[in-house]
């Protein structure tokens, strides 16, 4: 009997497709079924687009049938809610933008959709991708599939919990602090942040423009090659897109592991860190020391001050790009406006929630004079320590490994009273945001019913590196096919 | 670092947002929290330091050529407001 197709990754749907065992209509169908039937409790999706989802199928079916198939070709997807589509509701979580329909797509959505892939819909996410637990979105809070009280992370918590409970194959994500792979560690999900630059920012919606970059969730690492190989590349509408040749992901993601040398990042497992919530991680190195590969521990002693780090330099692009929100040329309009002022006030005050006016009023606090100098051009500084560090690191060993996250899946509303609280689940992933490195997330076990990550993070452009590195894991264990009881 | 009331209602002055008297002292905790958390940058020595502003080493801001690449499409733009007359934006009177 043919596995249930939930319960496939793409690179195994893709081979059913190409085999005629069903087709990529009756295969989106299959997702929307599932939506329809779960997405109540799960809260995971803003929009579904089923018409849209049936004809791009029904178009790819016929791509088949001509034998012009492509790896992509008629497999599912979802999209975060930050990434425009055109003609599609696109509210990147807030209030602000819960009238916007996009007038075109992103560069992610236009490469995806040219090799094929059906559009499911878009998924719920922290307002603006602030956040790390999904609780700060307009449209309410996402809930983890492993357990409904918990949290999936965040801020791309939507595409987490609509993968993790399989209503998608497979989701795009974006990381400006962690929030691929925060999310993808407390859904039990295969989540990589690419290096700054190697996938295009234009059309997805801007948080913090030097720390922002597009990626992917989904069930392997295998899978992961497959949609990065077609997300990835130069793009002349993005000015800090990188130009350069994008290897061919999934050619090497066999290769041995022999001699590989792993840094274990001392200061991940000094910070925050639970004995038991350290076991699954510790774990996952001693299987790689069977698979050939040499644990050296790294220093990397400024990344404590990643944090405070970050929380000046996103929030002064933060209060810098947000300034585009100003009612006047398209989202949220207040009401019966007094005046100019009366207008950008209210329509802002009113548009967007708590934590974007927190971070919108942190930025311009420390960018503002008499500031800058004593907040923002220190954190630049010691940007640079903290990328100093990794560097240094890159040239002892080839990839650096730790956990993704200080503790699994915690309570919906344990931390929305206090942001600082909130802002410390970031603590490991923050330094490959800073620094501009490509970085995943990959399961490794479970602590207490809740699955938790390993974090792997790589030299720049080190993209192909992390996907060999994790499939060879996922090759000699089996974490990442454990699946929600509720949802198999 | 501790804000007062006024600091707060001047930053929320240069930020564009109206605040309401009930959110004001949930933004002066919340805010002092997150500045006194950001004090710890006051602890590294960063006196020999550049400052970075690119996360990739050596990068050149790339130009373009001066030449007009997109085509208009403000109507379809402008359907993204309901306050539009004759292709222009509508906004409260500005000139008295």
């Amino acid at each position: 009997m043919m596995a249930e197709l939930h319960t496939q990754t793409l690179a195994e749907l893709s081979a059913g497709l190409k085999a005629k065992q069903f087709s990529s209509v009756e295969l989106t169908r299959h997702f929307l079924q599932r939506i329809e039937k779960f997405n109540g409790e799960l809260n995971a999706f803003i929009s579904v687009t089923p018409e849209l989802a049936l004809a791009q199928a029904a178009a790819a079916d016929a791509q088949i049938a001509a034998g012009k198939a492509g790896a992509l070709t008629g497999l599912p997807l979802a999209h975060k809610d930050i990434f425009c589509t055109d003609g599609v509701l696109t509210t990147c979580g807030s209030k602000m933008l819960s009238n916007f329909v996009s007038p075109y797509d992103a560069t992610v959505v236009t490469r995806l959709k040219r090799d094929g892939i059906v559009m499911l819909g878009k998924t719920n996410m922290d307002e603006f991708a602030m956040g790390s637990s999904n609780e700060t979105s307009y449209y309410g809070a996402v809930k983890n599939p492993w357990n409904l009280a918990k949290v999936p992370g965040g801020s791309s918590g939507g595409s987490a919990a609509a993968v993790a409970a399989r209503i998608a194959p497979a989701a795009t994500g974006t990381d400006t602090g962690g929030s691929i792979r925060q999310p993808a560690a407390l859904t039990s999900l295969t989540g990589i942040k690419p290096t700054y630059g190697r996938v295009s920012r234009y059309g997805m919606i801007a948080f913090a423009s030097s720390l922002d970059q597009g990626g992917v969730m989904c069930l392997s690492a295998e899978d992961a090659a497959l949609l990065l190989q077609s997300m990835s590349g130069f793009d002349e509408r993005d000015s800090t897109s990188i130009d350069a040749p994008v290897p061919d992901y999934s050619a090497t993601l066999n290769l041995p592991l022999q001699g590989l040398k792993i840094g274990l990042v001392k200061e991940f497992f000094e910070t925050g860190l639970s004995e038991d919530n350290a076991r699954p991680v510790r774990e996952a190195l001693a299987v790689y020391e069977t698979l050939g590969a040499q644990l050296v521990e790294v220093s990397l002693p400024n990344l404590p001050l990643s944090v405070p780090t970050y929380y000046v330099v996103a929030p002064a692009e933060c209060s810098s790009n947000l300034s585009r929100f100003d009612g006047v040329r398209f989202g949220y309009r207040c009401e019966a406006p007094r005046d100019l002022m009366d207008l950008y006030k209210r329509s802002r005050g009113e548009g967007f929630g708590a934590e974007v006016k927190r971070r919108i009023m942190t930025g311009t606090y420390v960018l503002s004079a008499g500031y800058y100098d004593a907040y923002y051009l220190r954190a630049q500084k010691i940007r640079r320590l903290i990328t100093d560090d990794f560097t240094r690191a890159f040239q002892q060993v080839d990839v650096l490994m730790g956990p993704t996250s200080p503790t699994p899946a915690f309570d919906i509303g344990a931390k929305v009273d206090d942001p600082v609280t909130m802002y410390l689940n970031d603590i490991y992933t923050i330094g490959a945001n800073l620094a501009g490195l490509p970085a995943m997330s990959i399961p490794c076990g479970f602590l207490g019913g809740l699955p938790v990550g390993l974090q792997i993070i790589g030299g720049h452009f080190a993209e192909a590196k992390l996907l060999n590195v994790a499939h060879r894991y996922q090759q000699a264990t089996d974490w990442h096919k454990r699946m929600p009881e509720k949802y198999t | 670092m501790s804000l007062t009331r006024n600091d707060v209602d001047n930053i929320a002055h240069l930020a564009r947002l109206a605040m309401t008297d009930a959110e004001a002292p949930v933004y002066v905790e919340s805010l002092s929290k997150i500045l006194n958390m950001v004090e710890q940058l006051n602890a590294a020595d960063v006196s020999s330091v550049e400052p970075m502003a690119h996360p990739l080493a050596g990068q050149v801001q790339r130009l373009r050529v001066d030449a007009v690449t997109a085509s208009d499409e403000h109507e379809k733009f402008q359907r993204n407001t309901g306050k539009v007359e004759g292709g222009l934006y509508l906004v409260p009177k500005v000139i008295e």
